[in-house]
C-alpha cells in the first residue's frame, strides 16, 4: 500500500530529525563524563570529577546566584504582564488592538543584539548608570513578555468567556471574578508561562552579554570559560546540568499548557 | 460580606469617582487599555525609548571617551562609503545571504517534520510535541557551543574519523567558515520553524483534504493543490521568525565562525566594545534593521500581490 | 416599587456595534412575574438586548429600569438579575455544590445555611446527590439544570435565559420546556427568555416579543401572535402563512372586500386596524384554515381556483401545494388526515379549489 510506505518514510524522517536536534546537545552530556581534557574520540574513562569540581568554584556559584535571581524576577514580572495583557487582548474590544499587539509581539522578530545595545545606550549613556542585574532584567522582560502573552492568550481563548460573565452575573466584582474564575482556570498557563520565562531568562546570553556589567550571569560566565581549553570539561559538566534542569522544567511547563487543549492558536509558541 | 470597594460602587459618592467608574464601565476600550497599560508602558519604556535613543545616538560622534552630541550624518556616510569602508555593506549583504540560507534550510527541513506531527502522529502526540518544543526553550549558547565541539580541529567528527582510521589529518574546513555558521544556525533555530508550520497544518479542515481526494486528486496533487497553499501562513511566519533574528546574530559567528565567518552582528558588538564607537555601532544597527524591514516588507508585499492576483482570476 | 405592569421598562434603547445597529430604538415593558420571550432569527438583536438587561453590554442610547430603578449603568454584579447562559458556563474548576453556592458568598449567609440552600436547590432540580460531581461528569441536561439552580439561589428579581434549551436534543428539550414553565410558575420570578425556536416560544411564554433587525415587530400572547400577526414579517416568521396581495375595494357586511387582481374578489375581517379604501393590503391565511376541494365551493367563503402541484404526506396530516394563476408562490394547504377530503394517491395536474371562512383571514399592510 502506498499510504503505509509514506507513513514509514515520514516516521523515519521524524526520528532522524529528532536525532539531528538532540544529538549535538547530548554530545555535551556525553563528554562531560569523559575523563580527559580534550573533547575527542576515543572516549576515556567514565568520571564524575568535572561535576564535583563545580561545587568549589566561587565564580560559578556567584553566577548561578545572579542568574537565579534575575530569572525569578523576570518570570514573575513577565507572567504578570502577560496575564494582564492577554486578558485585555482576548476579552475586550479595543480600538487599535492589532497595533498594540504588534508592538508587544515585536521583540520576537528583532535581533537580540539590538535590545542589548539599545538598553545599554539608554542605561549607561543616557542615565549614566552602571549596568547590572536590573538592566538584564529589563532586557529579559522584553523578550519574555511576548512568550508569556502567547501562552496566556491561547490559554484564555481556551475557555468560555461566559464563565467570567457568569461570575459577574452571580454578583462578584471584576477583581473577585479574576481571582475566583480567571486565575484558577488559567493556572496551567500561568505556571507554564512562569517556567518558560524563567528558563528563557536563565539561558539567555546575547542580551546579558551587553548588560551584565559586574554581575555575570551563568551563560555569560560559561562564555568567558570557553576561552580556556583546560576548563572545557568543567564547562561541559556545567552545561549538562543546565540542559538537564532546563529539560525537566520545560517539559513540565509544556506538558502543563498543552495537555487537554486544542492545538494552539497564533504562532504556537 | 460586602467589601468596601463594592459598597462605594453600590452607592456612588458622586463626583469624579462616579464619573470615572462610569467611564470605566461604559467603555470596553477604556477597560481594556487600563488592563493593558502596565504591559504597554513596560514595552514602551524598554523597547521604544531605548530604540529611539539608539537612533539618536547614531547621529552623534564618539571622540575618545566623550560623546559629541551635535547632529551629524557622518556615521551613515561612513557606512555607505563603499570605496573607503566596504566592510559594513559587504558584511550586511553577507549576513543577509547567510540568514536566507539558514531560513531556507530550516523551513525545508522543518516542513516534513511539521507535516508528520500534524497528520501522521496519532498516539503520543503530546510527547512528540514536547520533544520538538523543548530545544526551543533551552540554552541557545549551549546549542551553538555543541557544534564547536563537533566540528572543531580536535572535535568529535575529526577525532571520530581518525580513530576509525578514515583520515590521518584532521579536516580543517569543518570549522571557522560560513558553512559552519550556517549549519549551526540551522540547527539552533530549527525548533522555531516547526511550531508555526505545525499549527497552520493542524488548522486545515480535514474534510477539505477528503474533498480534494473525492474530486480525483492523487495524494501528491492534493498536497500541492490544497495542503501546501493552506499552510503558507505558517511557512511565512516560520521564515520571518528565523530570518529576522539570525541576521543580527553574533554569538554563533563568534563561537564557530572564525574570521571568515563573521557577520554584521560582530561588527556592532565590537563597535560597542573594543572599538569603542557606539554612535557608529548604532548607525550600523539602524541600517541593519532598515534593511531587514525593507526586505520583509517587499517580501510580504510580493506575497500579498500574488494572493490578490489569485483572487482576481 | 414600580407598577407591576412596567416591572422592566425599556426606554428608547439602542446598541450600535460600529455601524451595525444590533438594537434599534426599542421601547416596551415587561410585567412582574411574567414569562416573557424574545423571539427572532439569529442576528436580530435578541441576545444583545438580553445582555443589556444583564449588564454585559452598555446601551448606546436609552435606559433600562428594573423595578423602578435605573439600571442603565449599573454593572452586572450589582444587578438584581441572573442569567442562564447558552453554554451554561458551569465553572469547570468547581464541583456542582460549589457552582450552585457561587453567588451565595456575597449574601453573607452561614456555612450551614449555604449547605442547606444548595441541597434544596439540588432537590428542586431533581439532582440530589450530585453535589460532588465535577462539570465534566455531567450531561447537557444536568448542566442546564445546575445553571438554572445556580442563578435561582441568588433570588434574582429577573431571570434571563439565553437559548438555554438550544443544546439539548428534541425529546429532552420538550421535557425541559414543561419543567421550566412549571418552575417559573412556582417561584414567581420574572423570566426573560431568548429563543429562535418559535414553537418553544409559543408553548412557554405569557407574552412574546418578535424581533427583527434590531426592532421589536410585535409583542403579544402566543395565540394572538399566531392568529393575529400585525405585519407580514411576523406572520411569516411564526408558522407557515399564505399571502395574497391586493387592495381594499370597499366593505360589505362589516368585512373588507379585497380586489386580489387575477384571483378575483376576496373578503376579510377589517375591524382591528381598519384599512381605508384603495390601501394596498396583504391577505394572510394559515394553511390549516384552508380546505381543498375538487368542486367549486358554495357562497359565503373565499375561494381560489388552481391546480394541485406537489403534496407531501406527514402521517397525521398532509400538505398540498396549489398552483394558482397570478400568484408567484403556491398556496400551502395543511389538511388533517382524519378528515381529509381528497384522495391523495392519484394527483397530477387536476383542478382544485381552495376555500376558507372569511373570519380566518388576516389583513396586513401591503408592500
Amino acid at each position: 500500500m502506498v499510504g503505509a510506505k509514506r507513513i514509514d518514510g515520514l516516521l523515519a524522517y521524524g526520528i532522524i530529525y529528532l536525532i539531528f536536534i538532540y544529538a549535538p546537545v547530548l554530545l555535551i552530556v556525553l563528554f562531560s563524563f569523559n575523563n580527559g581534557i580534550y573533547v575527542a574520540f576515543p572516549l576515556k574513562d567514565f568520571t564524575f570529577k568535572w561535576y564535583s569540581d563545580m561545587v568549589h568554584n566561587t565564580g560559578l556559584t556567584k553566577a548561578v546566584g545572579v542568574s537565579l535571581r534575575i530569572a525569578g524576577i523576570v518570570a514573575v514580572v513577565s507572567t504578570v504582564l502577560g496575564v494582564l495583557g492577554a486578558k485585555a487582548v482576548t476579552r475586550y474590544a479595543m480600538p487599535g488592538k492589532a497595533m498594540v499587539t504588534f508592538l508587544i509581539m515585536l521583540p520576537l522578530v528583532i535581533p537580540a543584539i539590538v535590545f542589548g545595545i539599545s538598553l545599554l545606550t539608554l542605561i549607561a549613556k543616557v542615565f549614566g548608570i552602571q549596568p547590572g542585574t536590573w538592566s538584564i532584567v529589563c532586557g529579559h522582560v522584553l523578550i519574555c513578555v511576548p512568550f508569556s502573552m502567547a501562552v496566556m492568550i491561547s490559554r484564555l481563548q481556551g475557555f468560555d468567556k461566559n464563565l467570567e460573565e457568569a461570575s459577574l452575573d452571580l454578583g462578584e466584582t471584576g477583581w473577585r471574578t479574576f481571582w475566583r474564575v480567571t486565575v484558577p482556570l488559567a493556572m496551567p498557563g500561568i505556571v507554564a508561562s512562569f517556567l518558560l520565562c524563567f528558563t528563557t531568562s536563565f539561558d539567555e546570553y546575547q542580551i546579558a552579554a551587553f548588560l551584565s556589567g559586574n554581575d555575570a550571569t551563568l551563560p555569560v560566565y560559561i562564555y568567558s570559560q570557553l576561552r580556556f581549553p583546560n576548563r572545557l570539561p568543567g564547562t561541559l559538566a556545567l552545561g549538562s546540568c543546565i540542559l538537564a534542569i532546563s529539560f525537566v522544567i520545560v517539559t513540565f511547563a509544556e506538558w502543563m499548557r498543552r495537555r487537554g487543549t486544542n492545538p494552539d492558536k497564533g504562532l504556537g509558541i | 460580606m460586602v467589601s468596601v470597594a463594592e459598597k462605594t460602587l453600590v452607592q456612588p459618592t458622586g463626583g469624579l469617582r462616579r464619573r470615572f467608574m462610569t467611564l470605566l464601565y461604559r467603555s470596553e476600550g477604556v477597560r481594556g487599555y487600563a488592563l493593558l497599560l502596565p504591559t504597554l508602558l513596560v514595552m514602551i519604556a524598554m523597547l521604544v525609548v531605548p530604540l529611539g535613543t539608539l537612533a539618536l545616538q547614531s547621529f552623534w560622534t564618539q571622540i575618545y571617551f566623550k560623546l559629541d552630541h551635535s547632529f551629524t550624518l557622518n556615521n551613515y556616510l561612513q557606512i555607505f562609503d563603499f570605496k573607503q569602508n566596504p566592510i559594513y555593506l559587504v558584511l550586511l549583504f553577507r549576513s543577509i545571504i547567510m540568514s536566507l540560507m539558514v531560513t531556507f534550510f530550516v523551513v525545508i527541513t522543518a516542513y516534513p517534520m511539521a507535516y508528520f506531527l500534524a497528520f501522521k502522529v496519532q498516539r503520543h502526540k503530546l510527547v512528540w510535541l514536547i520533544l520538538i518544543t523543548v530545544p526551543f526553550w533551552t540554552s541557545y549558547l549551549l546549542r551553538v557551543f555543541a557544534w564547536k565541539i563537533i566540528l572543531g580541529f580536535q572535535g568529535v567528527i575529526n577525532s571520530g574519523l581518525i580513530s576509525l582510521g578514515l583520515i590521518d589529518q584532521p579536516l580543517e574546513f569543518l570549522l571557522y567558515n560560513q558553512t559552519s555558521v550556517v549549519i549551526t544556525l540551522t540547527h539552533a533555530w530549527a525548533a522555531f520553524a516547526i511550531l508555526p508550520i505545525y499549527v497552520s497544518l493542524e488548522k486545515i479542515d480535514r474534510s477539505l483534504l477528503e474533498a480534494a481526494t473525492d474530486l480525483g486528486d492523487t495524494p501528491r496533487e492534493r498536497f500541492w493543490r490544497v495542503t501546501f497553499p493552506l499552510s503558507m501562513p505558517g511557512v511565512v511566519a516560520a521564515g520571518l521568525l528565523v530570518f529576522i533574528p539570525t541576521v543580527g546574530d553574533y554569538v554563533t559567528p563568534n563561537v564557530v565562525g572564525g574570521t571568515s565567518g563573521i557577520m554584521i552582528g560582530n561588527i556592532i558588538q565590537s563597535l560597542f566594545g573594543k572599538a569603542n564607537n557606539a554612535p557608529l555601532g548604532s548607525a550600523v544597527s539602524i541600517v541593519m534593521m532598515a534593511a531587514i524591514t525593507l526586505l520583509v516588507c517587499a517580501f510580504l508585499m510580493l506575497i500579498g500581490r500574488r494572493r490578490w492576483k489569485h483572487a482576481e482570476t | 416599587m414600580a407598577a407591576d405592569e412596567s416591572f422592566i421598562a425599556i426606554r428608547n434603547l439602542s446598541k450600535h456595534f460600529g455601524s451595525v445597529k444590533a438594537v434599534d430604538d426599542i421601547s416596551f415593558n415587561i410585567r412582574r412575574g411574567e414569562f416573557f420571550s424574545l423571539l427572532g432569527p439569529s442576528g436580530c438583536g435578541k441576545t444583545t438586548l438580553l445582555r443589556i438587561l444583564a449588564g454585559f453590554e452598555i446601551p448606546t442610547k436609552g435606559d433600562v429600569l428594573i423595578d423602578g430603578q435605573d439600571m442603565t449603568t449599573v454593572p452586572p454584579h450589582l444587578r438584581p438579575t441572573n442569567m442562564v447562559f447558552q453554554s451554561y458556563a458551569i465553572f469547570p474548576h468547581l464541583d456542582v455544590k460549589q457552582n450552585i453556592a457561587y453567588g451565595l458568598r456575597k449574601t453573607g449567609i452561614s456555612k450551614e445555611e449555604t449547605e442547606r440552600t444548595v441541597n434544596e436547590a439540588l432537590e428542586m432540580i431533581k439532582l440530589p446527590g450530585y453535589g460532588n460531581r465535577r462539570a465534566d461528569q455531567l450531561s447537557g441536561g444536568q448542566r442546564q439544570r445546575i445553571a438554572l439552580a445556580r442563578a435561582l439561589v441568588c433570588k434574582p428579581k429577573v431571570l434571563l435565559l439565553d437559548e438555554p434549551l438550544g443544546a439539548l436534543d428534541k425529546k429532552l428539550r420538550e421535557e425541559m420546556q414543561l419543567e421550566l414553565r412549571q418552575l417559573q410558575r412556582s417561584v414567581g420570578i420574572t423570566f426573560v427568555f431568548v429563543t429562535h425556536d418559535q414553537e418553544e416560544a409559543l408553548t412557554m411564554s405569557d407574552r412574546i416579543a418578535v424581533m427583527s433587525r434590531g426592532k421589536v415587530l410585535q409583542i403579544e400572547t402566543s395565540s394572538r401572535l399566531y392568529e393575529a400577526p400585525n405585519c407580514r414579517e411576523v406572520a411569516d416568521f411564526i408558522g407557515t402563512m399564505n399571502f395574497i396581495d391586493g387592495s381594499v375595494a370597499g366593505s360589505e357586511n362589516g368585512y373588507a372586500v379585497i380586489d386580489a387582481g387575477p384571483l378575483g374578489s376576496l373578503r376579510a375581517p377589517n375591524a382591528e386596524r381598519p384599512f381605508e379604501r384603495n390601501r394596498r393590503v396583504t391577505l394572510a391565511v394559515r394553511p390549516e384554515k384552508l380546505r381543498i376541494e375538487t368542486a367549486p365551493p358554495g357562497d359565503g367563503t373565499n375561494s381560489v381556483a388552481g391546480k394541485l402541484g406537489a403534496q407531501s404526506y406527514l402521517g397525521d396530516r398532509s400538505h398540498f401545494y396549489v398552483e394558482v394563476p397570478g400568484m408567484t408562490k403556491r398556496i400551502a394547504v395543511a389538511s388533517q388526515n382524519a378528515t381529509r377530503n381528497l384522495d391523495i394517491t392519484d394527483s397530477g395536474d387536476r383542478p382544485v379549489w381552495v376555500s376558507w371562512p372569511v373570519e380566518s383571514g388576516v389583513l396586513l399592510p401591503g408592500e
